[in-house]
């Protein structure tokens, strides 16, 4: 074809009107389901590496790979690739039966030798599974049939709610060992409902449906996820019709947009919380100024007025679909009392504590705001706090020193629901992300770790609630609501651990 | 001779420069607080596991040792992996180089083509209301941030009329193989201009919101040479011989006003590149800058010195090149 002027324009024009007219639209019958994410996806492998520990993108892995053990929407387990599960008498071994027929996504089928080696590797240190602690808790795996057995080399009560949460994905044996950690990462191969089809770093992730897939293929043949962190440019994306699907906005944006013609808006809770750390040093080590600072903090009030009203007021680090939550645990709001525990320690407004609390901002919806609201509230019986901004990455290495201010404003995820992955980990001194040492608290936790008895482990986690709650170690605020924004031509079903689950998604 | 001893000698304060900022990234990131170990921690890490990760990413060692390593490996071309991407940094950044420098041209293009008609047109109709519209329009520009400019921009071409796609460098569904990550450059090499439209219409809005600023910029300082080029004695003459005020300000004045702009346009080009940061993650664009953000949230150090040397080195050169190019448009310095 001989390249002219003429033709080169008419051609430019031509595409331009192509390119125009490739824009999703509301109108048209959606055949590809198009969802604007809010995080990128950094690695394909769901068991190394830092994108391994972050809860925000469990939804993508979900969608490719499968979990030992999957999590209804309302973090109830089901039946996965492994179909039955448990212990033996003494606790001395687990045992796990491996679904059959499963293929992966190149074709080959799915052996129980896929589920022992990927146990094993994640407990190998040298593989850099940062959940390794927890992996390394089993081993010595023998396979018969399809059972998976396979020696407790250190009692993990928890150890089959791991199989459901970060790191517990089942990779292929034989292929990731043909091609390599590099080959795995240019083209990833799963079980899951969606099998990658094309992958551009930053920009999005292009999904087929598994027509194979063992649990029902999924209703949408073809997903693409596209990578757009800026909340402002999600919002515009579904109001423009370019995707079909978005989460994580502020929440005046999600009532606003609920409204219009052909958006609908789904508000669930998740399985995440905002609270106040506190650290034992200073002011902090008085009683009476951390229950004052507790009682003082009208909790439904900055959900309503901050978040318009998408929050559940917690008092534990329990939310209400954890295992060991505990409805009558309970820290009511209440000024006055707040103002006497003050005044038993010789403080009051003309007299206030003072300390500093740290917070993020912007990194949880209106974290800054609602901390602006928490100071406000505590000046009023006389406690002057002053806040302090610093980014995430500080936090974590403040937390992780056991270095931060005598309070701090954080966020906690915990999609198993189980008391040792919240009051646990968050509340245990030796953790790397506990800030209280005391040793009376950690005496309450110690024996829990180790209990069989789960009734027993369970109650024990109760007291131990109790116990923080009556002495205010940690300052629990709210379970998030996650906001999620689509098309009226879809149905949406949210998931609690707040993975965004496009095999979840049908036609409305 | 000149030019060339010239070039020698900004060649090796270049290299000097690199040098200088290798040392201050890779000191600075490493004192500044947070840690990326930290953010990877499981729950229920012991002090021998935050020993082991440090020890695997080699942040066990002292900060004079790690960059000795670091340095010894970039001598080798190798800038090492990235933590959170956990690929070669110089791959990576390599990788996305090519959009960032699309990107970075087309919203040149676009500044000094929408500049350069402010500027002309301004001077043609010097003294008019015309001339006041576009200095006000001018004024505008200037004073809103490139990225306040891309919110406009998705609210009006995004959203309202839904002529430019919002996120991305090229549409998912597309299905074109591409050889190279230059998809503009190679998508109109390869004669599929589908493809190249595509990619326009999700570069527009990004370029033009980086391109407004610096259009405005432009307009105002070719403006000021074309008005003060037409009080010369030359363009008197060019007037007196009858030729028309368009071909005057065009032939006559133009190439003589604007070796000041050009100037100007190569070193408002670096901090164009700079701006890309915010604009790219805006617009969900996968260039350089979007990379550069995550690479901080994640505190991945070797990605972020990675990408600092690459900008480190793009505005040197671009710096060198206009430095080049003006003396070889210049006689006086040409023959100086």
């Amino acid at each position: 074809m001989k390249l002219t002027r003429r033709t080169l324009l008419q051609s430019t024009a031509a595409s331009v009107a192509l390119a125009g007219a490739s824009l999703p639209s509301f109108a048209a019958g959606i055949e590809e389901l198009v969802i604007a994410y809010n995080v990128n996806l950094p690695s394909w492998d769901p068991t190394v590496g830092p994108s391994a520990v972050n809860p925000t993108i469990q939804g993508i892995y979900q969608s490719v790979f499968d979990l030992f053990i999957p999590q209804n929407p309302d973090l109830s387990f089901g039946s996965g690739i492994l179909t039955g599960y448990g212990w033996n008498e003494d606790k001395t071994k687990i045992w796990m039966d491996v679904r059959e027929g499963v293929t992966w996504h190149n074709g080959d089928p799915l052996t129980p030798e896929d589920v022992a080696w990927s146990l094993e590797r994640a407990g190998n240190p040298e593989t850099g599974n940062p959940i390794q602690f927890i992996w390394g808790k089993i081993g010595n795996y023998a396979i018969e049939g399809n059972r998976v057995t396979a020696d407790v080399l250190a009692y993990e009560p928890t150890i089959f709610k791991w199989m459901s949460f970060l790191t517990g994905y089942i990779l292929p044996k034989t292929y990731y060992e043909s091609v390599g950690a590099d080959g795995f990462e240019s083209a990833p191969v799963g079980t899951g409902p969606y099998i990658v089809e094309k992958f551009e770093r930053n920009a999005f992730v292009r999904l087929k449906a598994n027509e194979n897939y063992w649990g029902g293929a999924p209703e949408f043949k073809s997903v693409t996820i596209k990578f757009v962190t800026d909340a402002a440019s999600r919002v515009a994306e579904v109001e423009s019709g370019n995707a079909h699907v978005t989460l994580e906005m502020p929440y005046e944006e999600f009532d606003r947009l609920k409204e219009k013609s052909g958006i609908m808006g789904t508000a669930a809770p998740v399985s995440d919380i905002g609270m106040i750390f506190i650290n034992d040093v200073d002011v902090m080590k008085d009683a009476n100024v951390r229950m004052a600072m507790a009682h003082a903090i009208d909790k439904q009030l900055i959900i309503d007025r901050l978040l318009s009203g998408y929050g559940v007021a917690i008092d534990t680090l329990q939310t209400p679909d954890y295992s060991a939550y505990d409805a009558s645990i309970k820290v009511a709001y209440d000024p006055e009392k707040a103002k006497e525990l003050l005044a038993a320690s010789g403080y009051g407004p003309d007299n206030p504590v003072k300390f500093t609390i740290q917070t993020t901002r912007g990194f949880k919806p209106k974290d800054y705001e609602i901390i602006q609201a928490i100071v406000g509230l505590w000046r009023r019986v006389g406690i002057e706090a002053e806040i302090e901004v610093y980014e995430i990455a500080k936090h974590y290495e403040l937390r992780a020193a056991d270095t931060l201010a005598p309070a701090a404003f954080y966020n906690w995820g915990n999609s198993i629901g189980d008391p040792t992955t919240s009051t646990g980990f968050a509340m245990f001194g030796p953790s790397p992300h506990s800030v209280w040492d005391g040793e009376d608290l950690m005496q309450k936790i110690l024996p829990l770790w180790g209990e069989a008895d789960e009734a027993k482990r369970i109650d024990g986690w109760k007291e131990v609630d109790r116990f923080i709650a009556a002495n205010a170690l940690v300052i629990p605020l709210l379970q998030y609501v996650q906001p999620i924004l689509h098309s009226d031509q879809i149905k949406v079903v949210p998931h609690a651990s707040g993975a965004l689950l496009p095999h979840l998604m049908t036609r409305a | 001779m000149q030019i060339l001893r010239r070039m020698i000698a900004r060649l090796a304060a270049t290299a000097v420069t690199l040098v200088g900022v290798a040392v201050i990234v890779f000191v600075v990131i490493r004192v500044v607080p947070g840690n990326p170990i930290a953010m990877m921690l499981p729950p229920g890490a012991t002090d021998a596991d935050i020993q082991r990760l440090q020890e695997l990413y080699g942040l066990d060692k002292s900060i004079p040792e790690q960059f000795l390593i670091w340095a010894g490996g970039v001598l080798q071309g190798d800038f090492g992996t990235s933590i959170s991407l956990r690929q070669p940094v110089s791959e990576l950044v390599l990788g996305r180089l090519p959009a960032t420098l699309e990107l970075s041209v087309m919203a040149l293009v676009i500044a000094v083509a929408l500049g350069g008609a402010m500027a002309l047109t301004a001077t043609l109709y010097r003294g008019t209301r015309v001339e006041g519209a576009i200095d006000v329009t001018g004024g505008m520009a200037l004073s809103v941030p490139d990225f306040l400019w891309g919110l406009v921009l998705i609210l009006l071409f995004g959203v309202l009329w839904p002529l430019f796609h919002i996120s991305g460098r090229v549409s998912p569904s597309l299905g074109f193989e591409f050889q190279s990550n230059f998809y503009l450059w190679e998508s109109f090499v390869r004669l599929r201009f589908d493809v190249w439209a595509d990619i326009v219409a999700h570069m527009f809005m990004p370029a033009l919101a980086l391109a407004i600023p610096l259009a405005a910029i432009i307009s105002q300082l070719l403006k000021q040479s074309l008005k003060e080029t037409m009080h010369l004695d030359y363009v008197t003459l060019a007037r007196t011989k009858g030729y028309s005020e368009t071909s005057i300000i065009t032939r006559e004045a133009l190439p003589n006003a604007i070796l000041p702009t050009l100037t100007l346009v190569g070193v408002q080009f670096t901090f164009l590149i700079g701006g890309t940061v915010i604009v790219e993650r805006l617009f969900s664009y996968e260039g350089l800058g979007n990379m550069a953000i995550d690479a901080v949230i994640n505190r991945d150090l070797p990605l972020i010195q990675g990408i600092v040397i690459l900008f480190a080195l793009i505005f040197t050169v671009v710096n060198l090149v206009v430095d080049m190019t003006y003396a070889a448009l210049n006689p006086r310095l040409r023959h100086a």
